[in-house]
C-alpha cells in the first residue's frame, strides 16, 4: 500500500515537472530554435526586403566568403575580441578568487566591502562604459598628469620590475592588468559571488585540522581552499568567456550591418562565424581545465 | 607571552593592515567614477574653468539636473523603464522557477536533452537570433494561426512590451537560461525530506509546491529577481531592437549626447560660446548618466544585505 502510494506520488511529481517545462519548451521552439534555423538560412542567402516581407536568393557560401576575404574590419575585430578574452579571463578569475578570499575573512566593515564590490554588477551597463570612455569631462577631471588617479598608473612599477630582470612580456601583462583594474573589477562581480558562495561551503573542520597540524596560511590556501573551490573554475571560465563576448566591437558590427545597412544575410553569416569561434574557445578551454579540477566526491 | 605568540600577533596585525590598504584601494577604484559623476551633476558650469576646483565644486547648482530631466523627459522615461523591468522580472521569476523545478525533478534522458537546450540558450550569442526575432515580432503570427483564420498579416508588436512579455512568460527572455540554471541547482540541492514530510501530512503535489517549495526558495528568487531587474534595466541590445521608438532609459542614453547638443543650442538661449562648449556638453551627458543609474543605486542600498546573503545560500555552487 505504502509502496503504491510512493510510486503514484513520484509519477504525479513527474507529471507536474513536465507540465512546468512545457511553457519553456513552447518558447524554446518558437523564440529560439525557429529564429536559429531562420538565421542559419539567412546566412546562406541574399535577403531582399520587399513590401510584404522579404525574398531569399540562394547565395551559397558567398556571405561567409565576403566576411572573411572582402570585409575590411571583420577579421581584425574578431581576432581582437579573441585576444582580449584570452588576456582578460585569466586575470578576472585570479582577481575574483583573490578578492573572494579576502571578503570571506572576518574583519570590520566586511558587509560594506562586499556591497561595494557587487556594485559593478548593478552598474554593468555597456552604454555607460561607452559614453564614459569618450567623455571629455572624465578626461578633464581625471587629468593627464596632476590627479590622484595617477597613483594607480604602474609606470614606476614597470621600470622597477624590468630592471630587476623580469621577462618583458610578463611585466607588460601584469602592469597592463594594473592599468585595467577598473575594467577587471567591473567584470568580476558575478565571479566573486560564485567564489564567495563556494568558500562558504568549505567545512570549517578542514581549516581547524590544518591549523592544529601547523599549516601556514599559504599552505592552507593551496592545499585546502584552492582544491575545494576548483570545481567552480569551469563554471566561472565559461561564464567569463561568454560575458566577454557579449558586448564588443564585433557584436556592434553585426548589429550595424543587420539593422543599419539592412544586409541581413551578411549579418547572420558573421554572427554564425562568431558563435562558432566562441563554441570552439569554450570547448577547448573547458576541456583543458576540467582535467585539472579536483572533485571532492 | 612567549616570543612565538608575539610573532604571530605581529603577523596578524601586518596582514590586517595590508588587507585594509588593499581593500580601501580597490573600493576607491569602484567608487571613484560614481563619485565623479555625482560631483559633475551638481557642479556649476563656471567651475569647469576654475583652476582651483578639481573635485569639490565651489558653486553648487541643480541646473544641470533640471536641464537633463527636461532633455530626457526623465520622469516618463523612468516610469517606462521601471514598468518594463518589473514586468520582465516578475514573469522571468515565475517562468524560470517553474522550468527550474521541472528540470530538477524530472529525471530522464529527455530532460537531459532538453536541459542541453537551456544551456544552448545561454551559450548562443543573442546577435545570432535577433534578426529573425525582430522579423517575427514585426509580423507576429503565432505558428501561422492568424493566416489560417483569414488575417493577411500578423500584428506588429515592435514598440510594445509584448516581445518582452512573451519571451519572459516562456522563460526565453534576457539571460533566462542562466536563471533556469540557478533555480535548477537550488531545487536539486533541496532536501527531499521536506517534500516527503508534506506528502505524509497529506498535501497534494501542487500544494507541496506552492506552500513548501516556493517559500523555501526565497534566496534563489531574490537572486534571480535582482539580476533580472538590473540586467533588463541596463539592457541596450533588446530594448534598441524591440522598442526603438520608446522612451526607455537605455534608448535615451544612446541619443543623449545629440539631444543635449540640440538642447543647448536651441532650448537655452545661450550664446554661441557656451552652446558649443564641449565640456559643458559632456557635463550634461554625465549628469544624464548619473540620473540613469541613480535609481538602481538607491534600490541596491535597500536590498544589498538581502542580496548578498541570498547569493550565498542559493547554492549556485552545487
Amino acid at each position: 500500500m505504502n509502496k503504491r502510494k510512493q510510486i503514484t506520488f513520484e509519477q504525479k511529481k513527474r507529471n507536474l515537472a513536465i507540465m512546468f517545462i512545457v511553457p519553456w519548451f513552447i518558447g524554446f521552439l518558437f523564440f529560439f530554435i525557429n529564429p536559429l534555423i531562420t538565421s542559419l538560412t539567412f546566412s546562406f542567402n541574399k535577403l531582399d526586403v520587399t513590401n510584404n516581407g522579404y525574398t531569399l536568393t540562394w547565395a551559397g557560401l558567398d556571405n561567409f566568403k565576403f566576411a572573411f576575404t572582402v570585409h575590411e574590419s571583420f577579421n581584425r575585430l574578431i581576432t581582437e575580441a579573441a585576444i582580449d578574452m584570452i588576456i582578460n579571463v585569466p586575470l578576472i578569475i585570479i582577481f575574483s578568487l583573490f578578492l573572494a578570499t579576502l571578503l570571506n575573512q572576518k574583519f570590520r566593515g566586511r558587509a560594506f566591502a562586499r556591497a561595494v564590490f557587487f556594485l559593478p554588477v548593478i552598474l554593468a551597463s555597456n552604454i555607460i562604459a561607452d559614453i564614459e570612455s569618450t567623455s571629455m569631462m572624465t578626461s578633464l577631471m581625471s587629468g593627464d598628469d596632476s590627479s590622484s588617479f595617477e597613483l594607480l598608473k604602474s609606470v614606476n612599477l614597470e621600470i622597477m620590475m624590468l630592471e630587476s630582470g623580469f621577462p618583458p612580456n610578463l611585466v607588460e601583462y601584469l602592469t597592463g592588468a594594473v592599468d585595467r583594474i577598473y575594467a577587471i573589477i567591473s567584470k568580476s562581480g558575478v565571479q566573486i559571488l560564485i567564489f564567495l558562495a563556494g568558500l562558504q561551503s568549505i567545512p570549517a573542520s578542514l581549516y581547524e585540522a590544518s591549523k592544529i597540524e601547523g599549516a601556514t596560511g599559504y599552505e592552507t590556501f593551496w592545499k585546502i581552499t584552492f582544491p575545494m573551490v576548483s570545481p567552480l573554475i569551469p563554471i566561472i571560465v565559461v561564464y567569463s568567456i561568454i560575458d566577454s563576448f557579449m558586448n564588443n566591437e564585433v557584436t556592434e558590427l553585426i548589429n550595424t550591418i543587420g539593422f543599419a545597412n539592412i544586409n541581413f544575410g551578411l549579418s547572420s553569416a558573421m554572427s554564425w562565424i562568431y558563435f562558432l569561434l566562441i563554441a570552439i574557445i569554450l570547448a577547448v578551454s573547458t576541456g583543458l581545465i576540467s582535467r585539472k579540477v579536483f572533485y571532492n566526491n | 607571552m612567549n616570543s612565538q605568540a608575539i610573532a604571530a600577533k605581529i603577523k596578524n596585525i601586518v596582514w590586517s593592515i595590508t588587507r585594509g590598504v588593499l581593500l580601501i584601494g580597490l573600493i576607491f577604484v569602484v567608487i571613484y567614477p560614481i563619485l565623479l559623476k555625482a560631483i559633475t551633476a551638481v557642479k556649476h558650469k563656471d567651475d569647469i574653468y576654475n583652476p582651483v576646483v578639481l573635485l569639490v565644486p565651489e558653486k553648487f547648482t541643480l541646473d544641470n539636473i533640471k536641464h537633463v530631466i527636461e532633455v530626457m523627459d526623465y520622469w516618463q522615461t523612468l516610469f517606462n523603464t521601471f514598468a518594463l523591468s518589473s514586468v520582465t522580472m516578475i514573469l522571468q521569476i515565475v517562468a524560470c522557477a517553474l522550468a527550474g523545478y521541472g528540470f530538477a525533478k524530472w529525471k530522464s534522458k529527455w530532460s537531459t536533452l532538453l536541459f542541453a537546450g537551456v544551456v544552448a540558450t545561454i551559450l548562443i550569442p543573442p546577435q545570432t537570433i535577433i534578426l529573425p526575432m525582430y522579423l517575427t515580432f514585426q509580423n507576429f503570427d503565432f505558428f501561422g494561426l492568424m493566416q489560417l483564420f483569414g488575417a493577411d498579416k500578423g500584428f506588429n508588436l515592435l514598440n510594445t512590451y509584448w516581445p518582452f512579455i512573451l519571451t519572459g512568460i516562456t522563460a526565453n527572455g534576457l539571460k533566462s537560461g542562466l536563471f533556469i540554471y540557478i533555480f535548477r541547482q537550488f531545487f536539486m540541492n533541496m532536501p527531499k525530506d521536506l517534500e516527503e514530510a508534506a506528502l505524509v501530512d497529506g498535501a497534494s503535489v501542487v500544494k507541496t509546491f506552492t506552500s513548501i517549495i516556493i517559500p523555501s526558495a526565497v534566496p534563489a528568487i531574490v537572486t534571480v529577481a535582482l539580476f533580472s531587474f538590473v540586467w533588463q534595466w541596463n539592457d541596450t541590445f533588446f530594448v534598441a531592437s524591440y522598442l526603438p521608438g520608446m522612451q526607455i532609459l537605455s534608448n535615451e542614453l544612446l541619443s543623449l549626447s545629440s539631444e543635449v547638443g540640440v538642447y543647448v543650442t536651441q532650448g537655452m538661449g545661450l550664446g554661441y560660446d557656451e552652446a558649443n562648449d564641449p565640456f559643458y556638453h559632456s557635463m550634461l551627458v554625465g549628469t544624464g548618466l548619473m540620473l540613469a543609474i541613480l535609481p538602481l543605486i538607491i534600490m541596491y542600498l535597500f536590498v544589498q544585505r538581502l542580496f548578498v546573503e541570498s547569493i550565498e545560500r542559493t547554492g549556485i555552487v552545487g
